[in-house]
């Protein structure tokens, strides 16, 4: 991929609308979206705070888009945006930011500061300023399949355990079967139990579904390292799987950016709406749960407590279905402080799990997740994200806590009644 | 030129000059920003009524929150009580209202002097508590630039020379009057050009934020 500052400051450009121009003149450095964000919060340094994230995208907006912006740079006394600026802010804008979205609910005239880093990092890739755990990931997911580097022969492979093990055949290109099953590479490779859980579950409520042998892999990388070109490609993938098998719906699986790039950034990027809809695992569960389809049996006594998956919760609106789930299987859940859309991110979202260059800060911004589990006292913490359970194992182990990480779905499989 | 001719001119065309420039101003800024357009989603809403939400937000966020009162209880009370001194001050002292209803023939009942008088103490007290803040935690010193700090300045001015003005202190009468039009006139020129234009912008951005998140499902 060609990269130059020309080319990064050009696509700042492109991306500064309406919105972005609205929330560039609104902001008067109030700095209450520090307090919003895991990564000041836990250093304290004033760098993090998120709207200073922003700094190399507001220069461009003043510079290109406002009258005395304009005037500086023809009189020559405009601050420079070079490589050099923007090599700065390569850290603030991938490493301590997992494009949760809690600064975006704390704004006092309502800045949706995660909508800016988003498409400020497609500056920041136009220009070579994207960190190489991210390029890595997503040059494996452009031309292998999937950010860790799983095929399709893998998929089918891992699939095959998979139906060894609990005995249930899993179809593959069913024609207009109702859902299309895609998963994340998490899933696949390292939480390989996702797998059998939604085929028990599925038989168990006669769901019509199928995989597909043309696209399997729900994460999109592109938009974490914030390339729309690449994430369309990656979108476009599923798209074309689930329309040539003509399903009414694909589920997007317990992954949360594997959410938001299938259900609210897809259609945006291959720039059409889909022919199918899109449904959460939790939403397809609760759904089913609902109408009966899905028999559970057994309360769980012990506590249990629930992680909300940013882009589950804050961006996608997922927040009441986890929890009647939950209840169906426990007796015991509580919340953790700040829960639901205020909850804090597991701390590498947005692409910070792929980036080894952000390994020591999330690992520091862990002791906020710890300081809300020990609130919680819960020894079993169950979740919907399989990056977010990654990180949340990796810094439980860290911090020496003895949580054990569980995924809804595997739970409520857990509990189907034989 | 006397003194008094001076004053007339300052409160005559002066003003009408100003409130040319400035309206002028904030419609070329409102067209700079909304002439970037905005794409339409082509994602299916949960909700497709979502402008709702957008209207919400502009509601909402100017609602009391108990979180960001703990989190930055300096920043919490002395935005919520300059903003709110400024308002009573600019549209409930009856000289302003007599002034605003000679420009635009709407006139509506004021508020007794001592409320203004009061407001206007509490104003400036949390005006300069909020500079003090601004110049003492690290997280407002690093953001701020000279902009914020001109911004505060031209602000602050035409409520300290009202209260003088009113309180017959530094000046003479007509001195001073001068001296408090021509700082209002320096806030009024310089509203569209600086960050002062957020009293117009920040409907747009809360409701672009709640529109995008309400079709998402998330009341923000």
């Amino acid at each position: 991929m060609t990269t130059s500052i020309q080319l990064g400051i050009e696509a700042f450009k492109q991306q500064i609308d309406a919105p972005i121009a609205s929330f560039f003149n609104s902001c008067v450095h109030c700095g209450m979206c520090a307090g919003a964000c895991l990564f000041y919060e836990t250093t304290h340094d004033p760098k993090y705070t998120p709207i200073n994230k922003l700094e190399p995208m507001r220069r461009v907006w003043k510079q290109e888009y406002t009258f005395w912006g304009r005037l500086a740079n023809t009189l020559g006394i405009s601050k420079p945006i070079n490589d050099a600026y923007l090599d700065e802010w390569q850290e603030l804008l991938y490493d301590s930011c997992t494009l949760c979205g809690r600064c975006s609910l704390v704004c006092p005239v309502g800045i949706d500061l995660v909508y800016m880093i988003r498409k400020a990092r497609e500056g920041m890739v136009a220009s070579g300023h994207a960190p190489e755990g991210l390029k890595g990931a997503t040059s494996r997911a452009i031309t292998i399949g999937s950010p860790m580097g799983v095929t399709m022969s893998t998929f089918k492979k891992q699939v095959q355990h998979a139906e060894d093990e609990c005995g249930i055949k899993m179809p593959f290109d069913i024609q207009d079967a109702d859902y299309l099953l895609i998963m994340s590479s998490a899933e696949i490779m390292q939480f390989s139990e996702f797998i059998g859980a939604m085929a028990k579950i599925f038989k168990h409520a006669d769901v019509s579904w199928t995989f597909s042998s043309e696209a399997f892999e729900a994460t999109n990388s592109g938009i974490q390292i914030g390339s729309s070109d690449l994430a369309a490609e990656l979108v476009q993938r599923v798209v074309d799987a689930a329309e040539n098998l003509n399903v009414k719906a694909v589920i997007s699986p317990e992954c949360g950016h594997a959410y938001t790039a299938i259900r609210w950034d897809g259609p945006n990027l291959i720039g059409r709406p889909y022919k199918f809809d899109v449904i959460h695992v939790l939403e397809l569960l609760d759904q089913l749960r609902q109408e009966g389809k899905i028999q559970l049996e057994g309360l769980d006594t012990n506590k249990i407590t629930f992680h909300d998956p940013c882009q589950i919760v804050r961006r996608g609106g997922i927040t009441q279905e986890p929890r009647d789930l939950l209840n169906s299987v426990s007796s015991n859940f509580v919340e953790m402080p700040c829960s639901g859309k205020w909850n804090w991110c597991c701390g590498g979202g947005g692409g910070v799990s792929a980036n080894s260059d952000a390994d020591e800060l999330r690992l520091k911004s862990f002791a906020i997740k710890k300081g809300q589990l020990d609130g919680a006292g819960a020894k079993t913490l169950v979740t919907s994200c399989s990056n977010c359970r990654n990180m949340l194992e990796d810094g439980i182990e860290e911090y020496e806590m003895d949580i054990e990480v569980v995924g809804l779905t595997e739970l409520i499989a857990d509990h189907i009644k034989e | 030129m006397t003194t008094m001719e001076l004053l007339t001119w300052v409160r005559g065309p002066g003003m009408t000059i100003t409130i040319i420039l400035m309206l002028f101003g904030i419609v070329v800024r409102l067209l700079e920003m909304l002439i970037l357009g905005r794409k339409k989603d082509l994602s299916v809403a949960r909700d497709p009524a979502s402008a709702k939400y957008g209207w919400r937000t502009i509601m909402t966020r100017s609602l009391p929150s108990m979180a960001c009162l703990k989190a930055v209880p300096v920043t919490f009370l002395t935005g919520y009580i300059f903003h709110i001194g400024l308002f009573l001050i600019v549209f409930f002292y009856v000289p302003h209202i007599l002034f605003i209803r000679d420009l635009v023939g709407v006139e509506w009942s004021g508020l007794p002097f001592w409320v203004i008088d009061g407001a206007t103490l509490l104003t400036m007290l949390a005006m300069l508590i909020s500079l003090w803040y601004r110049i003492s935690d690290k997280v407002r010193r690093y953001l701020s630039r000279f902009s914020d700090y001109f911004v505060w300045t031209i602000t602050f001015l035409p409520v300290l020379t009202g209260y003088l003005l009113y309180h017959r202190q530094g000046l003479p009468y007509n001195e001073m009057m001068i001296v408090h039009l021509v700082t209002v006139q320096t806030f009024l020129i310089s509203l569209p050009m600086t960050k002062l234009m957020h009293t117009f912008t920040f409907a747009f951005s809360r409701w672009y934020s709640g529109e995008a998140a309400g079709r998402k499902g998330v009341k923000v």
